[in-house]
C-alpha cells in the first residue's frame, strides 16, 4: 500500500446511483440496421476517408486514416457495405454534422486478419504508430490520441504510470465493470505501456466505492511488484486526471502543462484495455463499454460498436416513458444530445437517459450572495463567484487574471450554489468570448501587418520611381547641355525631335478640330452677333486671354505629368488612413 | 438548453437564511428568559416592516416578489436589528431602522448580494447617531413585566429612567472615567472592583452573558451546518481578547478584562452573525482573518477610547469598506500555481 495519499481541495459528494447498473455483467448489443461512424472522433485532425460508397468492408478495416500525427485512425466496427460517406449529425450538443461513414452490416461480423505485435521486439516509435493506426484515444471522455501521451519524460523515463479507475461521475460504471471482468487484460495493457514509457511504477487509482473492482485488479496485479492498486476516497472529481495525480503522488500539474514533465502519465483503464487489444490481439478500437442508466428499467453496461445509434442501445435497457433527451456522459459534466439516434462514439462512456422527473430543471436563479460555497467546492482552488461576476460583467481580462482557464468545468460550483446560478455556463461563455476575441485580434494583427507592409511597399515604389525620374531628368539635362555645346549638329537626334514636334502639332490641330464649339451649328446672323460680343468683351477685359476661359477653364495639363497629378491627391488620404487604423482599433477596448 | 451539471445539491438561499434564523433562537430564548418577552414584540415589528419594505422595493425593481421576499434575507436583517437594538426602543425606531436597512442600505445599492455594507449595522449606526438617547436605554435583567414592556414599546410614555440604565459596557466606561478623576469617590478603584456592582454578572453584564452564550451556541450550530467557516468568529474573538489582554495587562485599573469584553455588548452576535454576513464581508480564508481581526481591533479601540460604548457596528462598516481590497489582495493560489 502507498504510505500516504494526498488530498485535492474541494470536491462534492453527490449520490452515486451506480449500484443499479452494476448488478449484471457487460452485455453485447445486437447489430443495428446501420452504423454511422463519424471520422472525427478524437482531438486533432479529421481522419481522411479511405472507403467509397458501395465498397465492402471487413470488421476492423481502416475507414479513416490519421490526418497527421495529432489524430487517430477510425475503423469499420463490423463487416458490411459502405452505403454513404456523408455528413451526419454528431454526438454533440451543437447538433452540427460531421463527415461520417455509413455502413450497412452484413451480419457476418467478419474480422480482418489481426496481426498481434510483440511489443518488446518493436521500437517505441513504431509501437506509437501502431496505436495511432489502431485508433487508440483516451476513453475517459477527452479522446486525446494516446500515442502522443506515450512518450517518456525527462531522461527517457517516467516515474509513475497512473491508471485511472476512479470513475467519479454518478451513474457511470463502465470502468468499474471493465475492471471487474477484464482485470488481467488491463494489467497486461499497463505493462505494455510501462514498457513504452519506461515507467518505474504503475499506480491504479480506484474510488473506494468499487470494492469488487479493487479486488479484481489486486488479484490480477498479485506478484507484480511494479503495480500498486490504490483505493482512494470517493469524492467527485477524483477521476479528473489532475486530481487523481494529486491524490496519488501529491504533484499538482498546472494548467497548460504536460504531466510527463512532472514524471507522471495518467490513462483511463478503458484506454489501457484498448491498448492491450491493439498490441496483444492486433485489434483496432472499434467498440467500447458504455453504461446505459437513468430513466430505463434495467440499467446496465454494454459492449457497443462505434456508430451504433444511441436509441438502439438504450432500447436494450428497457427505456421508460417520460424520456426527454439523452445525455452523453454523467450528470455533472455530460452533454445533452441533439437527437436520440446520434451514434455512440469513442467519447461515449455513458448514455444517460434523462427525464424531467430524473433531472428536473433547476429552481429559479437568485443573485449571488458570495457565500463562498463554490470556492470551498472548487477542486482547482479557484474563486468561482469572482469568475462569475467578471464573466457576467464581460470583464474577461480580470476573469483570466483569476485563472478562468484553470477551470476544468467539473460543475462542483454550480452543484453547491444555493442561488442555483448556472456558473459553468458563465465560464463556458467567457472562455468562448475570449477565444473569439483572440481570433479577432489575430486577424486584426494580420490585417495590420499586411497594411503596414503595403504602405512600406508603396513608399519604396514611389521612392524608386522618383529616383528613376530624377535620373532621367539629369540625363536629359546633360544631353541638352551636350547638344548646346556641340552646336546643333545632333545628327540622329534632330530628325527624331522634328518628328515628335510635328506629331504634337498634328495632335493639337486634331483636337481643336474634334472639339465642337456649341456655337458651330447656329445661324450665320447669330454667329456674327456672337463674334461682335466676343470682340467687345475682349476689349473690356484685357486680362482675359481667351474667350470664355476666365474662371471656368480646366487648368491646362500636359499629357506627360497626367499620371503624377492623378496620383498626388490620392496619397494624403492614404497617409490619413494609416494614421487612423491603429493596430488596436479593430479590437474591443477590453483587450487593451 | 439546460447544460451540465444536471443535478444540484438540495440547497437554496432560503434554506441558508432559515438556518441562520434557527441559529438565532437560543440567543432569543435567553433574551426572553432574562429580559422578558418584549424582545419578541420587537422582532415581530422588525420582521413585519422588513417584509413590507422588501416586497415594495422588489416590486418597484420588477422582480418576482414572492421569490425574493421568500428568500428570508430581509427577515434575517430584521431579527439582527431587533436583537442589536435596546429591547424597549419605541416601535417606530425599530421600524424606521429596518426600513432604512432594507430600502436604502440593501436595495438602493442593488439588492440581495450587492450591498457593500451590512444593512443591520448601517441601520444601527444611523440610529445611534440620530437618536443617541433612545438608543442607550437598556433595561436591567428581570426588571419588568411584559405588560409594561409592551406599553413602553407601543405607547408614548417614555419615563424610563427608573427602569433602564446603561449597558454594562456603558456603565464600566462611565465608572472608569469617574475613577480617573482625582476628586472622585471612586478614584483609585480598578475596573475589577468597579465591576462588583449589581449591573454586572459572572461574566459581563448581568443577564447579557446568558444571551451571549445563546449566540455562541447558535454560532457553533452555524459552523456545524457549514453556513459559516471558523475564520471570522475565531479571528474576531481572538483579536478582541488579545487586544483587551494587552490593554488590561498594562492598566487593569483603566481597561476591562478580556473575558468582560468577550461576553459584553455585541461581541458574540457580531462574531457569529454580523461579521459573517457573506455579502458585505471578506470571502477568502486569509481575507476573513484580516477582516474580522481588523473589526475586533477597531471595536476595542472604540470601546476603550471612543465616544460610543460599543463599537461592533462602526467596526463592521469600516471593515466592509476594506473588503474589495482585502479580497483582491488575499486570493488563494490556484491548483498547480502554489509555488509561485
Amino acid at each position: 500500500m502507498l504510505a500516504k495519499l494526498f488530498q485535492f481541495h474541494g470536491g462534492v459528494k453527490p449520490a452515486t446511483h451506480k449500484e443499479a447498473s452494476t448488478r449484471e455483467a457487460i452485455a453485447q448489443v445486437p447489430l443495428p440496421g446501420r452504423l454511422v461512424v463519424p471520422l472525427h472522433q478524437s482531438i486533432g485532425g479529421t481522419p481522411r476517408p479511405q472507403v467509397l460508397p458501395g465498397q465492402r468492408v471487413l470488421k476492423g478495416e481502416r475507414i479513416g486514416a490519421a490526418d497527421g500525427n495529432v489524430s487517430a485512425a477510425v475503423h469499420a466496427p463490423t463487416s458490411g457495405t459502405v452505403v454513404a460517406v456523408e455528413p451526419a449529425v454528431m454526438a454533440h450538443t451543437s447538433g452540427l454534422t460531421t463527415l461520417s461513414v455509413i455502413i450497412e452490416p452484413d451480419g457476418e461480423d467478419a474480422w480482418i486478419r489481426c496481426a498481434p505485435v510483440d511489443y518488446r521486439a518493436m521500437p517505441p516509435d513504431e509501437l506509437r504508430d501502431t496505436l495511432r493506426d489502431a485508433g487508440i484515444v483516451g476513453l475517459g471522455g477527452a479522446v486525446f490520441p494516446s500515442h502522443l501521451k506515450l512518450k517518456p519524460g525527462k531522461g527517457g523515463r517516467t516515474r509513475s504510470l497512473i491508471l485511472n479507475g476512479a470513475e467519479c461521475e454518478p451513474f457511470i460504471t463502465c470502468d468499474d465493470l471493465l475492471m471487474r471482468e477484464r482485470a488481467p487484460a488491463i494489467i497486461r495493457g499497463a505493462e505494455i505501456m510501462a514498457h513504452i514509457l519506461q515507467a518505474d511504477e504503475i499506480l491504479v487509482g480506484i474510488e473506494d466505492n468499487k470494492p469488487e473492482a479493487i479486488a479484481a485488479m489486486e488479484a490480477a496485479a498479485r506478484g507484480k511488484a511494479q503495480i500498486q492498486v490504490v483505493a482512494i476516497p470517493t469524492r467527485y472529481p477524483a477521476g479528473g486526471a489532475k486530481q487523481l495525480i494529486k491524490v496519488l503522488t501529491g504533484i499538482e500539474v498546472p494548467h497548460g502543462q504536460r504531466s510527463t514533465d512532472y514524471g507522471v502519465q495518467c490513462f483511463n483503464v478503458g484506454t489501457v484495455y484498448a491498448i492491450f487489444e491493439a498490441i496483444d490481439l492486433g485489434r483496432p478500437l472499434i467498440s467500447r463499454i458504455v453504461t446505459v442508466a437513468g430513466n430505463v428499467a434495467r440499467p446496465r453496461n454494454f459492449e457497443v460498436l462505434f456508430g451504433t445509434p444511441m436509441d438502439h442501445l438504450a432500447a436494450q435497457a428497457g427505456p421508460q416513458p417520460g424520456t426527454d433527451r439523452y445525455i452523453m456522459g454523467g450528470p455533472m459534466m455530460g452533454y445533452p444530445m441533439p437527437a436520440f439516434d446520434v451514434p455512440v462514439v469513442k467519447a461515449t462512456n455513458c448514455v444517460l437517459v434523462a427525464s424531467p422527473a430524473l433531472f428536473p430543471p433547476p429552481p429559479p436563479e437568485m443573485p449571488c450572495i458570495r457565500c463562498g460555497e463554490c470556492a470551498q467546492a472548487c477542486p482547482a482552488d479557484l474563486a468561482p463567484f469572482e469568475l462569475y461576476w467578471f464573466s457576467r460583467a464581460h470583464n474577461f481580462g480580470k476573469a483570466q487574471e483569476y485563472h478562468l482557464f484553470d477551470c476544468i468545468e467539473c460543475g462542483c460550483c454550480a452543484y453547491v450554489c444555493p442561488s442555483h446560478i448556472p456558473l459553468v455556463d458563465y465560464y463556458r461563455f467567457a472562455k468562448t468570448e475570449i477565444w473569439a476575441r483572440e481570433r479577432e485580434k489575430d486577424a486584426a494583427d494580420q490585417a495590420r501587418e499586411r497594411f503596414e507592409f503595403r504602405n512600406l511597399r508603396q513608399d519604396l515604389e514611389k521612392k524608386e520611381k522618383a529616383e528613376k525620374l530624377a535620373a532621367k531628368a539629369a540625363e536629359t539635362k546633360a544631353k541638352l547641355a551636350q547638344e548646346a555645346q556641340s552646336g546643333g549638329d545632333g545628327g540622329a537626334d534632330d530628325p527624331k525631335k522634328a518628328l515628335i514636334a510635328a506629331a504634337l502639332e498634328r495632335a493639337r490641330a486634331q483636337k481643336a478640330q474634334a472639339e465642337p464649339k456649341n456655337t458651330d451649328n447656329l445661324a450665320p446672323a447669330t454667329q456674327a452677333e456672337i463674334a461682335a460680343i466676343e470682340a467687345r468683351r475682349t476689349v473690356l477685359s484685357p486680362h482675359a486671354d481667351s474667350p470664355g476661359s476666365a474662371g471656368f477653364a480646366q487648368p491646362a495639363r500636359s499629357p506627360g505629368d497626367e499620371q503624377w497629378t492623378a496620383n498626388a491627391p490620392l496619397s494624403p488620404p492614404d497617409e490619413a488612413e494609416s494614421g487612423l487604423v491603429r493596430p488596436g482599433s479593430a479590437r474591443s477596448p477590453e483587450d487593451a | 438548453m439546460i447544460t451540465s451539471p444536471f443535478i444540484r445539491k438540495p440547497t437554496s438561499v432560503q434554506q441558508v437564511m432559515l438556518t441562520v434564523l434557527l441559529a438565532l433562537l437560543p440567543g432569543v430564548a435567553a433574551y426572553v428568559w432574562q429580559f422578558g418577552a418584549g424582545i419578541l414584540v420587537q422582532i415581530a415589528i422588525a420582521s413585519l416592516t422588513a417584509v413590507v419594505v422588501e416586497a415594495l422595493f422588489v416590486h418597484l425593481r420588477d422582480k418576482p416578489v414572492g421569490l425574493f421576499v421568500g428568500d428570508l434575507s430581509a427577515v434575517v436583517t430584521a431579527w439582527l436589528i431587533a436583537l442589536a437594538f435596546p429591547p424597549l426602543a419605541p416601535w417606530w425606531l425599530t421600524a424606521l431602522a429596518v426600513a432604512l436597512a432594507i430600502g436604502v442600505v440593501k436595495h438602493l445599492y442593488g439588492g440581495l448580494g450587492q450591498n457593500p455594507f451590512n444593512p443591520a449595522m448601517a441601520a444601527y449606526c444611523l440610529m445611534i447617531v440620530s437618536y443617541p438617547a433612545l438608543m442607550s436605554q437598556w433595561p436591567a435583567a428581570g426588571h419588568l413585566d411584559f405588560q409594561s414592556q409592551l406599553q413602553l414599546i407601543l405607547g408614548g410614555a417614555r419615563d424610563l429612567d427608573a427602569i433602564t440604565g446603561a449597558t454594562p459596557l456603558d456603565a464600566l466606561r462611565t465608572a472608569l472615567r469617574e475613577a480617573a478623576q482625582p476628586d472622585s469617590a471612586l478614584h483609585g478603584l480598578a475596573a475589577t472592583h468597579l465591576m462588583e456592582g449589581p449591573a454586572y454578572g459572572w461574566l459581563g453584564g448581568r443577564g447579557w452573558e446568558w444571551v451571549a452564550l445563546g449566540y455562541l451556541a447558535g454560532g457553533l450550530f452555524l459552523l456545524q451546518r457549514r453556513i459559516i467557516t471558523w475564520h471570522i468568529p475565531v479571528a474576531f474573538l481572538a483579536t478582541l481578547a488579545a487586544t483587551a489582554l494587552l490593554l488590561w495587562g498594562m492598566r487593569p485599573e483603566q481597561f476591562g478584562s478580556p473575558l468582560f469584553h468577550l461576553a459584553s455588548g455585541g461581541t458574540l452576535l457580531g462574531a457569529f452573525f454580523i461579521l459573517t454576513d457573506p455579502v458585505s464581508g471578506a470571502t477568502t480564508p486569509r481575507g476573513k482573518l484580516l477582516f474580522a481581526g481588523g473589526a475586533a481591533f477597531i471595536t476595542l479601540m472604540i470601546r476603550s477610547f471612543g465616544a460610543y460604548p460599543d463599537g461592533v457596528a462602526f467596526a463592521t462598516l469600516l471593515m466592509n469598506l476594506c473588503v474589495p481590497l482585502i479580497d483582491m489582495a488575499t486570493q488563494p493560489p490556484v491548483f498547480g500555481h502554489k509555488k509561485d
